[in-house]
């Protein structure tokens, strides 16, 4: 079936069979391969994206049903070499290892910072409880958080 | 035809291969699923998800406790009321709620509306008496005051499916009490014994009242609350051990509601 | 002669906590992992596999799968080049179950199709006909003489035997306290599946790009299965989402490059979660049985244990994870006396292999638990109690082994109990409390407690194994002036070590611009990322490439000191050099274990603050300090990363992960039902560094992967016990152990330190 779908802000067409997420639509027919699938069952947030502004796991999400919205991935947060403060936080805090939750976190985080521009660390905690990592034991992603809101995240 | 909400049970079961339907329906932007009205009586659309119950007056203090254990906020932002109802799994948090409010389900086809009783709704695991060709429009219950609570059992901190989970009503102003329990039986289950032993305790104090129920009256009534119960042993706990935190669970709702009014 | 331009600081050198250079790329999802791969017009691979612990094969038949649609290969054993077996110590694992099956989940036959679901009903389709067998799920039962053999009957199930005899085992002590414990199968759980491209070359060459901890040992064992010379075969590091122990072994390397061979096109392997759990190894479960004797004033007498892990179906390291446990079996005390005999077996159970913190992990839960028992029962305090024991330089630990270079057991131990204790629990909201989200308590039967545990291990590999590392340094210029570039094939799978090699060269060469290159098989090994080696190995080997690159750069200078001239001007040519380094040779294990089996040892402690809701048996960690023995900290913000991350892993192991089995199949093959920590569950990590600069590790700094993951969980299970005053000689502690004090004695009585071939069952 043709897709068609708002990925980024722009107009993007894909071919994907009916029972496709939009985990993998995103990766495998867009080459946005930035959203990662760790499990394919909502159980751990790397594949965060937002969708009409809400975060949601792609990999939860019907391609089809996707038409129509406005999907931003973490494709989306950088320009060109110019990180998004949340990136950079992340990057500067050490928050980041093996790296397979962290695009999954990234989108979490500035979704949280927008909603919640100066989040407590119980807040934080409650807010990325759906993103795991199995690097890092969480400490520098917390320190991640607080500077990025620190340094006002929408810079 | 296989209706989608928000997805999050049913994708699981696509991506792992489990189901191929034919037709997938979206129906997480019909509007009228995701209406919420109460005045006294609360009205929710099935399209109402866990974010929206906890930002918003749901009529249901025990509901917005159930909302905030289900998943992640990531599950949460897209979950519906409807799905929960709709899948039937013994584990669905917000499922011992609506048992405990006596809500009804109300279910529309072709042919009409029907409204079954959450009692008479769910059948044993994952199944109900919903029809294939009916849509679940939502689930109304009345307004049952602040006296409530819920709580759930798992061995994580966020994120887990309940190895037991308990909803409390009073509803002072009915002289009702009702008991749900989750993940302990085919079905949810109500704990009818120890509804009727802690409305007694309610009739003789009476029902508007603050009072300390004593360390007796609450073991008693956790006690009735286990014995309720119709666990198995499984992947997620034993059913000694759901047996035993029911009660413990009980008895803590008890407590804690003893002061709300 | 043109003047030296003025030297600006380095930024980013040994010491420093530079920031990784591939943590931009990684924030911004455009870091390739192994799943991300992708060719034009790939195929897909899918796997068949067993559902029984044990069977016969009697027939199988592909002839339907062979004619779907957009299937472009089915293979069985029948269609395999070779009959050459794999494994990462024994080769005694087929390609593709021959015969027989082994365990739920071993390979019966393998896909490639056009799209990854067409692969997948194909292998559906594939018709296996089964005779089954009787099944061991028992480790201790498949070591009795009555066991069904399951490879070669003469070894009657025995993988590996180690026995540790030190002093008088017999020796004779005021205390004696014993105690049965068990350690349950963990996952390592890496986020990233299991995934790798192989690319068929027009030469009958194949290209295999993956996510691996070790490239030469993964081509060391697939070139033999794929009947090709090691130079038809070449590996490219993918990126790696994570490893742990869990890419120490071959999962689909052989399985991806036989289907591309076969197909002549690339084909892309990557399993789901799901397979993952099938599809490598786990940490081996343990039963073990301790006997401490002490004097009345508190110095161990003895140490005596039996230690059976649970090898499963194939023997991939549990020979080397056997020797560990045995080893370290005494932990980091002065222990005079001991006796240990650990026994690795085959069972019918998933294979089990490498997890970080690899046999000490296991051991380390059963001697702390001890050491609280034997404080207990001479009324000293825990921590009094080891510090007293503790290893001191020139002590031998049970392998009659000096501990040399530094041992700073009781700088550990001191410092760990220094750190300041978490203020008393303030808030009633629940998610601050046991149950989180779950509403369960508001302070209703929270008490608190708090545990201490200290942890050892080794740092390389042991054991007379050549264990080397090789490191190319090329120094040039190029238009944006002098780079580094170095060369090994190490792999990163997070830990840092593209960090290392780059601060280490940086300092070194005094060169700002280091461009660590993507590790692959045109260079020699570096070995694994594992056995918290590759600081110490690929660290060093890049260490002394930079300094005979540094010395050609000084005889260019011709008498001028490098800090003086440009150095761009001697890189008229470039200067590279290629160094392969070894730690000092160890000693093959004797018939008793007693001998200098080890290049140098690990150390660290834990505390660990628990609250624990007695009535629910839920659990709280609050907070967890450790000291750790780093030796330099090359890098320190990413070894506090390391120190977190392997505790995080250990409050898994101490109160949610298990990979449940029944009758030899995993019933929680997912992360719904394989639980790992939130960031709910993971407490703040309160941290000190120690360094003691080992003098045979470069710049001193030791391996620091593993100890984080070795005794944080019996501290978080001391702080249960202190809480409860419940046993606990299992983990993960369930809520049902808190609730009901359920024992979980494994139905088997052996002394301490006897053959469990001996065992006696009981129940
Ligand atoms: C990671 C994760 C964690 C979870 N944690 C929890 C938890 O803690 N507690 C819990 O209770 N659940 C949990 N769930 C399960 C799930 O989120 C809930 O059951 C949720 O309410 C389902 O709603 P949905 O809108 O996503 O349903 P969908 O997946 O869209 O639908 C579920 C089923 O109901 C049918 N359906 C949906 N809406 C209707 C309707 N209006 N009429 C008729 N049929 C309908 C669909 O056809 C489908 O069969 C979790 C799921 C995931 C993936
Ligand atoms: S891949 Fe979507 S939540 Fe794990
Ligand atoms: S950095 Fe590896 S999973 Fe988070």
């Amino acid at each position: 079936m043709r897709l068609r779908l708002q990925v980024n802000g722009s107009q993007r067409e894909a071919e994907a069979r009916e029972h496709e997420s939009l985990l993998t639509v995103l990766r495998e027919r867009l080459g946005l391969w930035g959203s990662k699938n760790a499990c394919e069952q909502g159980e751990c947030g790397s594949c965060s994206v937002l969708i009409d502004g809400d975060l949601v796991c792609a990999c939860l999400v019907l391609a089809g049903a996707a038409q129509g919205r406005d999907v931003r991935t973490v494709e989306d947060l950088a320009a060109g070499e110019h990180l998004h403060p949340v990136q950079r936080a992340f990057v500067d805090a050490g928050a980041v290892q093996c790296g397979f939750c962290t695009p999954g976190f990234i989108v979490a985080t500035a979704a949280l910072l927008r909603d919640n521009p100066e989040p407590s660390d119980a807040e934080i905690r409650e807010a990325l409880s759906g993103n795991i990592c199995r690097c890092t034991g969480y400490g520098k992603i917390l320190e991640a958080v607080h500077r990025s809101a620190a340094q006002g995240y929408t810079s | 035809m296989t209706l989608l909400a928000g997805g999050t049970d049913l994708m699981v079961d696509l991506n792992f291969g489990r189901k191929r339907p034919e037709h997938v329906v979206a129906i997480d932007r019909v509007p009228e699923l995701a209406h919420l009205e109460r005045n006294g009586h609360v009205r929710m659309g099935a399209g109402v998800t866990y974010t929206r119950m906890l930002a918003e007056d749901v009529g249901s203090a025990a509901l917005r406790e159930a909302a905030r254990t289900v998943g992640s906020p990531q599950i949460r932002n897209v979950g519906t009321l409807g799905g929960n109802v709709a899948t039937s799994s013994p584990a669905g948090d917000t499922l011992p709620v609506l048992a405990a409010l006596d809500a009804v389900v109300v279910l529309r086809s072709k042919q009409g509306e029907r409204r079954v009783p959450f009692a008479h709704f769910m059948t044993g695991p994952k199944k109900n008496v919903r029809r294939a060709d009916e849509l679940v429009i939502g689930a109304e219950w009345d307004d049952a005051g602040p006296a409530q609570t819920f709580m759930k059992a798992g061995t994580r901190n966020a994120m887990v499916i309940a190895i037991a989970g308990l909803a409390l009503v009073v509803d002072r102003s009915r002289k009702r009490v009702g008991v749900g329990l989750g993940s302990c039986g085919p079905t949810i289950l109500r704990a009818s014994q120890a509804e009727g032993f802690a409305a007694a305790i309610f009739e003789a104090h009476g029902w508007d009242r603050h009072l300390t129920p004593s360390e007796a009256e609450l073991k008693e009534f956790g006690r009735l609350v286990a014995t309720a119960a119709r666990p198995i042993d499984d992947v997620r706990g034993t059913a000694a051990y759901r047996r035993h935190v029911l009660a413990v669970m009980g008895e803590r709702a008890l407590s804690r509601v003893w002061s709300m009014t | 002669m043109t003047i030296a331009p003025p030297k600006t600081r380095l930024r980013g050198v040994v010491g420093e906590s530079a920031p990784r250079a591939d943590a931009p790329p990684k924030v911004k999802g455009e870091f390739v992992y192994g799943s991300d791969l992708s060719r034009e017009g790939m195929l897909y691979g899918a796997t068949l596999r067993s559902p029984h612990p044990h069977a016969r094969i009697a027939r199988i038949d592909v002839a339907a799968a062979r004619a779907m649609p957009g299937v472009r290969a089915v293979l069985t054993s029948d269609d395999l080049p070779t009959r050459e077996k794999f494994g990462l110590m024994r080769a005694d694992q087929p390609v593709l179950a021959t015969r027989v099956v082994r365990y739920v989940g071993e390979p019966v036959a393998i896909v490639a199709a056009d799209d990854p679901e067409q692969a997948r009903l194909a292998a559906r389709a594939i018709n296996v006909e089964y005779e089954p067998l009787s099944a061991v799920t028992d480790p201790v039962a498949a070591l009795q003489s009555a066991a069904p053999k399951l490879h070669d009957p003469k070894d009657g199930n025995v993988i590996e035997d180690v026995r540790v005899v030190h002093g008088d085992p017999d020796a004779r002590a005021d205390v004696v306290v014993e105690g049965e414990y068990e350690v349950a199968m963990q996952d390592q759980a890496a986020l990233g599946p299991e995934a790798g491209l192989a690319v068929p070359g027009p030469d009958g060459s194949v290209t295999l790009h993956i996510a691996t901890q070790w490239l030469h040992e993964d081509l060391r064992q697939i070139a033999p299965c794929l009947g090709l010379p090691e130079e038809k075969v070449r590996l490219v590091l993918a990126g790696v989402g994570g490893a742990f122990g869990a890419r120490e072994d071959v999962t689909l390397q052989i399985h991806v490059c036989l289907l591309a061979l076969a197909t002549k096109r690339a084909v892309r392997m990557t399993y789901g979660r799901e397979e993952s759990f099938y599809g490598h190894v786990h940490r081996h479960p343990a039963r073990m049985w301790y006997r401490h004797g002490a004097t009345r004033d508190g110095r161990l007498v003895f140490v005596r244990a039996t230690i059976v892990l649970d090898g499963g179906a194939y023997a991939s390291s549990t020979f080397a994870v056997v020797a560990n446990a045995a080893c370290f079996g005494g932990g980091p005390y002065r222990v005079p006396n001991a006796l240990i005999h650990a026994v690795g077996a085959y069972t019918n159970n998933p294979p089990t292999g490498a997890m970080r913190g690899f046999g000490a992990v296991q051991s380390c839960f059963g001697y702390e638990a001890q050491m609280d028992k034997l404080a207990a029962a001479l009324v000293i305090d825990p921590v009094e109690l080891r510090a007293r024991n503790a290893l001191e330089n020139g002590d031998r630990i049970v392998t009659d082994q000096q501990v040399e270079g530094s041992a700073p057991v009781a700088e550990v131990i001191r410092r760990c109990a220094a750190l300041p204790l978490p203020p008393q629990r303030s808030s009633n909201d629940p998610l601050e409390l046991p149950g989180g989200a779950g509403n369960l308590t508001h302070g209703e039967g929270v008490k608190r407690g708090v545990g201490f545990a200290v942890g050892l291990k080794n740092v390389c590999y042991s054991h007379a194994f050549d264990d080397f590392s090789t490191a190319r340094v090329r120094v040039e210029r190029d238009q944006g002036g002098v780079v580094a570039r170095v060369h090994t094939a190490a792999s990163e799978v997070g830990q840092g070590i593209v960090l290392v090699c780059e601060q280490i060269a940086r300092t070194e060469l005094g060169v700002q611009r280091v461009i660590v290159e993507t590790p692959d098989t045109t260079i020699g090994s570096a070995g694994s990322s594992s056995a918290s080696r590759q600081t110490w190995m690929t660290g060093g080997a890049v260490l002394a490439a930079c300094r005979e690159v540094k010395a050609e750069l000084v005889t260019r200078a011709r008498g001028r000191r490098l800090d003086d001239v440009d150095v761009a001007e001697l890189l008229d040519t470039p200067v590279e050099r290629v160094v392969t380094h070894r730690h000092r040779p160890t000693e093959k294990r004797n018939d008793t274990t007693q001998n200098d089996g080890h290049v140098a040892f690990l150390f660290a402690a834990h505390r660990a603050v628990v609250d624990v809701d007695v009535d629910t048996g839920l659990v709280k960690v609050v907070q967890i300090a450790t000291a750790q023995d780093v030796g330099k900290a090359i890098n320190p913000l990413a070894v506090i990363g390391q120190l977190e991350g392997g505790i995080a892993q250990g409050l898994g192991l101490a109160v949610m992960e298990e990979v449940q089995l029944k009758d030899g199949a995993v019933r929680n093959a997912s992360f719904t039902d394989y639980l790992l920590p939130t960031m709910l569950d993971m407490p703040p990590v309160v941290c000190d560094l120690i360094e003691f600069p080992h003098p045979d590790a470069p710049y001193g700094a030791k391996g620091v992967g593993e100890p984080p993951t070795i005794s944080s969980t019996p501290a978080i299970v001391a702080a249960i016990r202190a809480a409860t005053g419940r046993a606990l000689e299992r983990v993960p502690v369930r809520p049902d152990d808190i609730v009901f004090g359920a024992s979980s004695h494994s139905g088997w009585r052996v002394a301490a330190g006897d053959d469990p071939r001996g065992a006696e069952r009981v129940r």
